[in-house]
């Protein structure tokens, strides 16, 4: 057990950076904000679920022009580039500000007023639901927005569409690990908040590249680094973090849980299992350590690809550290086997009885900012608010109370995001509402998604920019940004906290609250969709979570704005909320044990063959986020990474910036070459933020996990092949009567020349 | 003397960019960012290493004592100024005499510009922008013994060879103590660091003479 004293005190700012709210003894003739007639309005980074504390700089007139760190115990004022740049699209010249209609996708969108583009779409949603049956309308949601939001979509689904069919594009982020989770714990959440990961001897991070997806909590992994704890990095690519780890494990995508179930045989073999702890706390034991008996390290090093030793190697690291943690992100996540690779994570927890103590757990890190709270309230298809299941009649009976209907009119679980696209393909489904997502960039297999979409009769989007997807739409709704409304996002660790109001909308512009009660109101639900703001919204999910495993009841609008965040559950407004899981020893299942399961390795769904022998494997990069809907069109980002490429080893013979052709069975696209001995020589890496024709989601695999309905993003069979000359990426679309970002502001500094290689050679040049 | 100062380490820094971004948001250079980011090994590695102003002290500034318009002033705190943009006549003589490579030239304005440590927020108490937002504490603002009470046993160097000439400076580098046989920016190997000497073996180069000690006092 490492002795060193706790470096970092995650609520201190590091010497010298004070908090410039607290700073004082400026003087007034400086550019002190509050002697500008400026404001800081304290709030958080609207992007990843690390959820950066940060103040947007308020001028005279109202509008947020800038951005100050603040000094939230969160990030200690760090930011990563996209925070940073965050600001700079709530007064962007691409956002939506009048609603965009049109009858059919021949005609060009034109601007009308919120009546008609309201009644038209409230009258689609009733020819369609007239003719074909309530559940031929859906409704996509999304896990940026506010949890208030989330809720009334779960609501407005069920209550004013009163279809089965509603899910949300944290389908597309963090399932797999929520699914494993529930079935091993009882409970949807990360067991211990970031600041233990200061605590623990022996850091284990899978599928996760934190220094490009959660820049900000690489603080806590260079802490924990300073005090000497081992740092072990899974992953098939030489991250900024592997490369500075005791045990990078670059293993074949696909493969996790194979190595996993290997490195509990290894704990078992050398009697490093915590019988104590097992015996006490877990059921499924016998069966897991009879499962793994045969996963030797030399059978796993075969199927992975890496040396048995590492197998051994991590396996003594982490079951002899005093305290262990394990955190995963979509790396493992993103799989056909995803739920299965995370519970092998667990399961190996469980065996060394690392769980529930200060620097001793797990964490899922989520990918959007309210990926956690996204799918708490009801948003998912099997979910009701609280994390209550749909399918269980205890749960329908209380929802149906709050919510004031027959139990009889609450629809059954619906499909996931991918599932329904098939259904589109099908016309099962003929109408849809998309709130904040971009499915024609974030989901698999182009290809599909597109003509699922293009068969729908009515298609309807929120957003504040002209996403890839709303451009297919018949009505475009412009909504607000997170600084123009206020609401509450759960962050990584189950950490509720609350965004702040910062500017008012620009005219024309309204709350997704407002869009989503005033169609409730055309659809004949007008009475119980009267709430005012977010407000209301709060106080109802509030109640609808008491007394469930995601209880929210005790957290209020002022204790956030007190205390700057509680983690669930928090049952009462004098309880202090639960930051760290299990410490009394039981889990959220009834009889209080960790549920281990068994788990047996399978290959990736698409096989590799002679035409297709390499795996592609897709993520992202630190200066976008997501369907880069948002951060495609910020300068300073833009500049960062113009557009995507592909990583490749330098034996297959390339230089850097050469055309490459990637092929797999859904399609090819030619992206320049970005070559590093940093990836396995078998494997191909592209960054997915950017719409076809350089859409690495246009050659992914739409084969889902069964259980969570993940898609298998993280590995396809591929072949690689020079060609020509590198595909455009396309400039983001934009609306009728809006220009576009001027050029001068895209990129400050000259671009780079057309064929050079991008991605981390795109260094700032003078 | 300052009293804090910038410390860089690069085997933290994960190229992500946030000190470029929020070198941009600082109001002196407003839309403008002053830091280098170099990716010295590319092809091999995902290394990454940020280069700020290193305020060098002894000899004074190379940028300011070659600077035929005297534009280019040094605090008595220690800190080297952007050019004064009164007297900046553009003429890249501090672009060529740095040895960090750092003022940079607006070509149409022919001025001038360089990192000047956010003398705006650094002279009020506050730490600059970059090493303020820096995720991994890459850039750390403070004192040697700040950093040293979050970072156990670090070894930091402040001051560089070239050839024949010693530089010392006032923003300091972190050298791991298992690794001082790695150059420091300036591309030449350390012979010392902290009094002790430096291995040799590994460095062919020649040249170097001595690196920095910082004794936390500064
Ligand atoms: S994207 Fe994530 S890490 Fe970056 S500033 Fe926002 S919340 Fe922090
Ligand atoms: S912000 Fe820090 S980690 Fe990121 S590139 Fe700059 S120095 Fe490196």
């Amino acid at each position: 057990m490492s002795s060193r004293p706790l470096p970092l005190d995650p609520s201190i700012a590091p010497p010298g950076t004070r908090d410039f709210r607290d700073a004082g003894g400026i003087p007034a003739d400086r550019w002190h904000a509050d002697q500008n007639g400026e404001t800081l309005v304290p709030t958080h980074c609207c992007f990843c679920g690390v959820q950066c504390g940060m103040y947007l700089r308020v001028d005279r007139a109202g509008k947020v022009f800038g951005v100050e760190p603040r000094n939230h115990d969160i990030n200690r004022m760090r930011l990563c580039p996209k925070g940073i740049n965050a600001y700079q699209q709530v007064n962007h010249p691409d956002r939506l500000t009048a609603p965009l209609m049109r009858r059919s996708r021949d005609e060009p969108f034109r601007e009308v007023s919120w009546e008609e583009a309201l009644d038209f779409t409230a009258a689609e949603v009733r020819r369609i639901q007239g003719a074909h049956g309530n559940d031929a309308f859906g409704l996509l949601g999304g896990a940026s927005l506010f949890s208030e939001k989330t809720y009334l979509v779960g609501k407005f689904a069920r209550v004013a569409l009163k279809t089965r069919h509603v899910d949300y594009n944290g389908r597309l982020c963090m399932v797999s690990a929520a699914g494993a989770n529930k079935l091993a714990f009882g409970i949807d959440r990360a067991g211990n908040p970031f600041s233990d990961i200061l605590l623990t001897d022996c850091l284990l991070i899978a599928g996760s590249n934190v220094g490009e997806c959660f820049p900000v909590m690489t603080q806590y992994l260079w802490g924990a680094r300073d005090r000497g704890a081992t740092l072990i990095v899974i992953d098939p690519r030489e991250t900024a973090i592997a490369r500075t780890a005791d045990i990078h494990v670059a293993l074949k995508p696909g493969t996790d849980a194979a190595f996993f179930n290997a490195v509990l045989h290894v704990v078992i073999e050398e009697n490093l299992v915590d019988e104590e702890f097992v015996a006490a706390h877990t059921t499924g034991w016998d069966e897991v350590r009879a499962a793994v008996a045969d996963c030797t390290p030399e059978t796993a090093g075969d199927i992975c690809g890496v040396p048995a030793s590492q197998v051994v190697q991590v396996a003594r690291a982490f079951a002899g550290a005093g305290r262990a943690m394990a955190w995963h992100a979509r790396g493992i996540e993103h799989h056909s086997q995803g739920v299965e690779n995370c519970l092998t994570v667990i399961n190996l927890c469980a065996a060394t009885g690392n769980l529930g103590r200060p620097g001793a757990g797990y964490g899922t890190i989520t990918g959007q900012g309210n990926g956690q709270g996204g799918r708490e309230h009801g948003q998912k298809s099997d979910l009701l608010p609280g994390g209550r299941s749909i399918s269980n009649p205890e749960h329908r009976r209380q929802i149906c109370e709050i919510w004031g209907i027959e139990e009889t009119e609450l629809p059954p679980a619906g499909t996931s995001m991918m599932e329904m696209v098939w259904q589109m393909q099908r016309h099962e489904i003929r109408g849809l509402i998309g709130i904040c997502n971009n499915p024609f960039v974030s989901l698999p297999n182009y290809t599909t998604v597109k003509s699922g979409y293009d068969a729908l009769e009515f298609h309807a989007q929120f957003d504040f920019f002209l996403s890839e997807t709303a451009a297919n739409a018949h009505v475009v709704l412009p909504v607000t940004t997170w600084a123009e409304d206020e609401g509450v996002m759960a962050n990584a660790e189950a950490r509720v906290v609350k965004h702040n109001k910062a500017q008012e909308p620009p005219a024309g512009v309204r709350t997704d609250t407002w869009v989503m009660c005033q169609l409730a109101q055309r659809l004949g639900a007008g009475a119980k969709f009267a709430y005012q703001g977010s407000r209301d919204v709060f106080e109802e999910l509030r109640l609808a979570s008491a007394g469930t495993v995601n209880d929210y009841y005790g957290i209020t609008y002022e204790r956030l704005e007190e205390t700057g965040g509680i983690a669930w559950p928090c049952p009462s407004t004098d309880h202090p909320g639960t930051p760290r899981l299990f410490e009394d020893g039981r889990t959220a299942h009834p009889d209080g044990k960790i549920h281990m399961q068994v788990v047996e390795w399978h290959p990736p769904m698409d096989p590799y063959d002679e035409d297709h022998p390499m795996s592609l494997t897709t993520g992202r990069t630190v200066a976008h986020f997501l369907s880069g809907n948002q951060t495609r069109r910020l300068g300073a980002l833009v500049e960062q990474t113009p557009r995507p490429w592909v990583e490749v080893h330098p034996s297959h013979g390339f230089r850097n910036g050469d055309p490459v052709r990637v092929v797999t069975r859904r399609g090819s696209e030619v992206f320049p070459a970005l070559v590093t001995a940093a990836i396995r020589p078998d494997t191909v890496f592209i960054p997915y933020h950017w719409p076809v024709p350089t859409a690495a989601n246009a050659l992914t695999i739409d084969a889902l996990d069964p259980r969570s309905k993940i898609p298998e993003y993280k590995v396809c069979a591929c072949r690689i092949e020079a060609a020509e000359r590198v595909d455009e990426v396309p400039a983001p679309p934009v609306a009728p009567g809006h220009v576009a970002y001027p050029a001068a502001q895209v990129s400050r500094t000259d671009p780079l020349p057309p064929t050079a290689p991008q991605g981390r050679g795109t260094a700032e040049r003078s | 003397m300052m009293g804090r100062t910038i410390f860089i380490d690069p085997g933290r820094c994960i190229g992500c960019q946030a000190c470029v971004s929020a070198c941009r948001e600082c109001d002196s250079h407003r839309g403008k960012s002053m830091i280098h980011l170099d990716y010295p090994d590319e092809g091999h590695s995902v290394a990454s290493l940020p280069t700020v102003c290193m305020h060098c002290e002894d000899p004074v500034a190379p940028c300011a004592e070659v600077c035929p318009a005297d534009a280019i002033l040094v605090t008595a705190d220690g800190v080297v100024q952007q050019a004064d943009t009164t007297r900046c006549i553009g003429c890249a003589n501090c672009v060529n005499a740095c040895p960090f490579g750092v003022p940079k030239i607006d070509l149409q304005a022919k001025l001038q510009m360089k990192c000047n440590l956010c003398y705006d927020r650094t002279s009020y108490g506050l730490a600059p922008m970059c090493a303020t937002v820096c995720p991994t504490g890459a850039l750390f603002y403070g004192t040697v013994d700040e950093l040293r009470a979050e970072r156990p046993g670090v070894q930091v160097a402040d001051s560089f060879t070239f050839g024949d000439v010693v530089v010392s400076t006032g923003v300091a580098m972190v050298v791991p103590a298992d690794k001082v046989q790695w150059p420091v920016p300036g591309g030449l190997p350390i012979v010392e660091v902290n009094g002790r000497a430096v291995d040799q073996a590994d460095s062919d180069r020649g040249g170097g003479r001595r690196a920095g000690g910082m004794d936390g006092t500064r």
